[in-house]
């Protein structure tokens, strides 16, 4: 008998007798012989001890480093009472909420999460999640060649490599040409997409905080989009726009990014959450479910999903994507971070991120190996030039148990010298300092 | 039993034309409608622009469907029913007297491509 | 009631419900023409209260752990409580550039994952990086799309999807940029050959199919199938969802399949979260491995190394490596769950739904007679003459503390019911199961009306969807105004 497997030999017995076969074999008669009894070389089954055993020794292969690079996911703190929330069986094990009634639970969360966003990116409506940022990124793009009815987009050159990749990847599969906007000295060439833009365009993408970690200033991209009738797409750092401007004030059409800010732990890379939010005349048009407000039947407030005629398993071919299933529990979590956090922790979590990220900057270029770049402000993510070869650096840093800076020559070559830093509100001056102290020997 | 209309051209894919000095109406039967169930969205297309017979110029969502309406008459459309923004379940109440659009028709003979009420009726049984 | 309320209905300005140290560092300033104009208006409230109300908003759902789930197609299996501890463990959340050399344990359970799954399913490699099934089909359609593009052929459009097929295929190949082609099922629901030979010429880039199909059927032809597709010149996709009636007994490689996608929030038990994360690993035939996302997982000699694949591959598809955090759950229940024990829950999820399949085949209609797999289809009740639809029936099924199959899948029935009881589910569950829902068919004979105004139990009752619909109300600054 196994722990997850309930049946005994009497059970089975009634079972075949009612069912009216002999034996369980013969529930798979029509099953080819020579495709059964493989000889598999899998492991064994192990009990919970030695489960925990193998676990072991698995992280005893693995070195815990502390932190001081972001690009994509950052070490933000998570409060204590989030894990026990989202563990209760009644989150976690819960199927998609299609029958209403009995699952309030699910489409409450899923509602205020949606609130969140919209008060968060400023726009009119959000939809219940995506897989990660960067596939939000690229389904907006779809959102923009669809209703544009153009096969062709911009994309800033200043945004995440990882995040361009993906969205040309979607877009090539499609037949979408992807074009670049041009960045000069850290941030988007205004210039650039002023000429470059046409009446041939979707839209443009672009990434706020971008790569470089540099606060963008997007004004004066609206009005030109206005003339072409283009979409306004943009990528932002969602836990940052508890304090930067909202896409919203910048006239964006479709905002879209990463939720992993919201305290949700690193997990070398996974599970995090990908937001899309967008204008009341483009809500249709959304990828993914949406949760609305109702009345039943005696009037009671309800929670449901909608719009679900724009989906894939009623649209099928003709649905505005293919996505079924959402990040749901990763909403969860980031709702209930921002009820803990709440109005003011965001912001202070953010803005100790900022301050720690400063001084780090500061600290560093004081060395006589290190040196600034780019003059614009920048967040939590900031550009160093060095003369040290970064991965020797990285190395001597890894020996301390720190986890330096990424090298940005392997997506520029022309700044093969230059390295990107991160510091979050969980990082304290002793381990900058000490990063500093490292530093300054190398 | 659905209702069907005399006098109106009808389509295999369940739209109805009514034809008025050279402009068509276009709207969607009552055998479309009573399939759909209670319509909560209409996609309008804008005056000024294209239909094509045959494409798709609309679509129209219930809560547990979504159906595009294809255009049997190419031409320009010059009108587009508003009330159905705010009420697209006008359609349900009559699929008939509730139009979508009206089309400025480029060629009058693709009327003979369209079904009679009589033919229309027998694609419904 | 206090707690019947949104989190910012309760939030009140002052309150506060975390605690971070005191900054150590200068307050940098930000020039204010790049902050926003008005703080978001988000909720403030003590921690006990946000304590109070979420656990009370986790009252309003139904868990596997409440009661069964009988959801055809999602294999609502029980998650172990195992699988979330070793996945909680801090030492493997680490930050996704940490060197290799720090990384060895994190990369061996990927490794490790993808290897297993390769034995089970009869595939050469696997890529651990899309995050769902649908994500899955997708990269898989991907990879076919670049096959034919690497081999010059670009008369290949289009992609054949049997008719019984999930809504994510179809939407899939679109997606990939393909044009879809249905074929007909049989009245058993498994691909009518005559149909698919017809479909089949040299503009077919691939067929997407599920084994079993989604009407619980065992596709008997699927080596004839096979054989018809890779004689045209396509590929056969193996979309996932069904394996856990084969799982450990039959392989969809030897099937002939050259590409699948595995739901491991399905087969291996990790949770569904109330819709996600999910984990839809896609495996390939030894000729595709190039094809798969970057980045890859690989080892060389005794390291494992992560490489930038986008030479060769369809590119990149997510923005580091999947849901490790699922993965490491569908690891530990491979290793729970082991040699010995893989074949049973095939074996006994069978048992399972043909058990519930003849126990209740004289009050509710089944289309499909003979052996099913782990789940079965009926199209609703046999005794229609009050109208009592499926709807209805699942509606009332909330009132006995059951969440209903699966309804209106697969589109072949007009009143699909799809169950799948998962292998984790005992005799006296099903049992239970059978008893209610012979209740509910005898209460559509004898008073139908009771059942169409189902249910009267739950938080809230029927719903206005049409309302929803129309005048959608998506946040709560929407029930403001």
């Amino acid at each position: 008998m196994f722990k997850y497997l309930p049946h005994t030999e009497k059970d089975i017995q009634e079972m075949l007798e009612v069912i009216g076969v002999d034996s369980i074999d013969d529930l798979f008669h029509e099953i080819p012989s020579e495709m059964l009894g493989k000889d598999l070389n899998i492991p064994k089954s192990h009990s919970e001890l030695e489960i925990y055993k193998r676990f072991a020794d698995l992280a005893a292969k693995n070195k815990y480093l502390i932190p001081f690079v972001g690009a994509g996911a950052y070490d933000h703190y998570t409060p204590s009472v989030i894990r026990h929330i989202i563990e209760r069986q009644e989150f976690l094990t819960a199927y998609t909420p299609y029958q209403p009634e009995i699952s309030q639970g699910t489409l409450q969360y899923i509602f205020e999460y949606q609130s969140i966003i919209s008060e968060l990116t400023g726009m009119h409506v959000s939809n219940a999640s995506m897989y990660d940022g960067a596939t939000a990124t690229a389904e907006a793009m779809f959102m923009a060649t669809n209703v544009k009815k153009t096969k062709k987009i911009l994309v800033s050159k200043t945004i995440n490599p990882n995040i361009l990749k993906v969205v040309e990847t979607y877009a090539m599969y499609r037949g979408i040409v992807v074009d670049y906007i041009d960045e000069v000295n850290g941030v988007t060439s205004i210039e650039d997409f002023k000429n470059k833009n046409s009446l041939e365009y979707a839209g443009i993408i672009v990434q706020n905080p971008n790569f470089y970690g540099i606060i963008e200033d997007y004004s004066g991209y609206r009005s030109i989009l206005d003339e072409s009738k283009g979409l306004f797409i943009m990528n932002h750092d969602l836990s940052a726009l508890s304090i930067l401007k909202t896409p919203f004030e910048y006239g964006v059409d479709i905002a879209v990014g990463d939720g992993q800010t919201l305290g949700i732990p690193l997990q070398f890379g996974g599970p995090y959450i990908g937001y899309l939010a967008t204008t009341k005349k483009l809500m249709r048009k959304m990828p993914g479910r949406i949760c609305g407000v109702t009345k039943d039947s005696e009037g009671k407030r309800a929670f449901v999903l909608t719009l679900q005629a724009r989906e894939q398993h009623i649209r099928r071919d003709k649905a505005n994507s293919n996505i079924c299933s959402n990040q749901s529990l990763l909403a969860l979590f980031v709702t209930v971070y921002t009820a803990v956090m709440g109005k003011q922790g965001i912001i202070e979590a953010q803005t100790n991120s900022v301050n720690a990220t400063h001084y780090l900057y500061d600290e560093v270029t004081k060395l006589p190996k290190f040196k600034k770049v780019f003059k614009h402000d920048f967040f939590k993510d900031c550009v160093i030039e060095t003369t040290l070869d970064p991965s020797m650096m990285n190395e001597k840093l890894a020996e301390a148990g720190i986890l330096g800076p990424l090298a940005l020559g392997k997506y520029d070559i022309s700044k093969k010298n230059m390295v990107l830093f991160s510091a979050t509100e969980k990082r304290t001056k002793e381990e900058i300092d000490k990063l500093v102290s490292i530093l300054e020997v190398l | 039993m659905s209702k069907i209309v005399k006098g109106l051209y009808y389509t295999n894919t369940h739209e109805w034309v009514k034809v008025e000095e050279g402009f068509a109406y276009i709207g969607i039967t009552d055998y479309a409608q009573e399939s759909l169930g209670e319509i909560v969205f209409v996609e309008l297309p804008e005056e000024e622009d294209q239909a094509e017979a045959g494409e798709e110029f609309s679509a129209i969502e219930s809560v547990k469907a979504a159906s595009d309406v294809l255009s049997p008459i190419t031409g320009i459309i010059v009108l587009v029913n508003d009330d159905l923004e705010d009420a697209p379940e006008l359609i349900n109440e009559d699929p008939y007297e509730n139009w979508i659009v009206k089309v400025e028709m480029e060629n009058k003979s693709e009327i003979n491509k369209l079904l009679s009420a009589e033919e229309y009726k027998e694609i419904c049984e | 009631m206090y707690y019947d309320k949104l989190i910012f209905e309760i939030s009140k300005k002052g309150r506060k419900a975390y605690s971070l140290p005191k900054s150590e560092f200068k307050n940098h300033v930000i020039n204010k023409d790049l902050l926003r104009d008005e703080l978001a208006e988000l909720p403030e409230v003590s921690e006990l209260e946000a304590v109070r109300h979420y656990t009370n908003v986790s009252f309003k759902n139904f868990g596997v752990e409440k009661g069964f789930y009988p959801l055809g197609s999602c294999t609502m299996k029980y998650n172990p409580k195992l699988n979330q501890d070793i996945a909680n463990n801090p030492l493997f959340s680490m930050h996704p550039y940490q060197h290799l050399d720090s990384l060895q344990g994190v990369l061996e359970i990927y490794y490790e994952t993808q290897r297993i799954l390769s034995e089970l399913s009869g595939l050469d490699t696997y890529s651990l990086n899309p995050y769902a099934g649908a994500h899955g089909e997708l990269v898989g359609l991907m990879i076919m799309k670049k096959y034919h593009m690497d081999r010059k052929d670009t008369r290949r459009t289009k992609i054949i999807i049997p008719d019984s097929a999930h809504g994510t295929n179809p939407a899939s190949a679109v997606v990939a940029g393909f044009d879809t082609v249905e074929v007909l099922s049989n009245q058993d629901g498994t691909v009518n050959l005559e149909s698919l030979k017809e479909a089949l010429n040299d503009e077919v880039a691939g067929i997407m199919l599920t084994n079993p199909n989604t009407t619980g059927i065992f596709e008997k032809d699927i080596c004839e199938i096979s054989k018809l597709v890779h004689d045209a010149g396509g590929l056969l996709y193996y979309d996932g969802a069904n394996l856990n009636p084969i799982l450990g007994l039959a392989r969809p490689g030897d099937m002939g399949f050259d590409i699948m996608h595995i739901n491991l929030h399905k087969t291996f038990s990790t949770p569904h979260g109330g819709g996600g994360p999910g984990s839809g690993p896609v495996g390939v035939v030894k000729h595709l491995v190039k094809y798969l996302p970057s980045p890859v997982i690989k080892k060389v000699r005794e390291k494992y190394i992560i490489e930038d694949s986008n030479d060769t591959a369809i590119g990149q598809i997510s923005h580091f490596y999947g849901n490790f955090g699922v993965v490491v759950k569908a690891y530990t229940y491979l290793l729970s769950v082991g040699k010995e024990n893989m074949g049973n829950i095939g074996r006994f999820s069978v048992l399972n739904a043909n058990y519930i399949k003849e126990s209740l085949k004289d009050d509710y209609l089944l289309p499909i007679k003979g052996v099913c797999k782990h789940e079965f289809v009926f199209d609703g009740l046999i005794d229609k003459s009050h109208h009592v639809t499926t709807l209805d029936v699942a509606k009332r099924l909330l009132d006995y503390d059951v969440h209903p199959p699966t309804i209106y899948f697969p589109l072949v029935f007009k009143e699909s019911i799809m169950i799948e009881p998962p292998e984790t589910e005992s005799k006296e569950t099903l049992d239970d199961f059978i008893k209610i829902m012979k209740t509910v068919a005898e209460e559509a004979r004898t008073t139908p009306d009771l059942v169409k105004g189902a249910p009267y139990t739950t938080v809230v009752k029927r719903l206005d969807e049409a309302t929803a619909a129309r005048k959608p109300l998506v946040k709560y600054r929407d029930l403001l105004e």
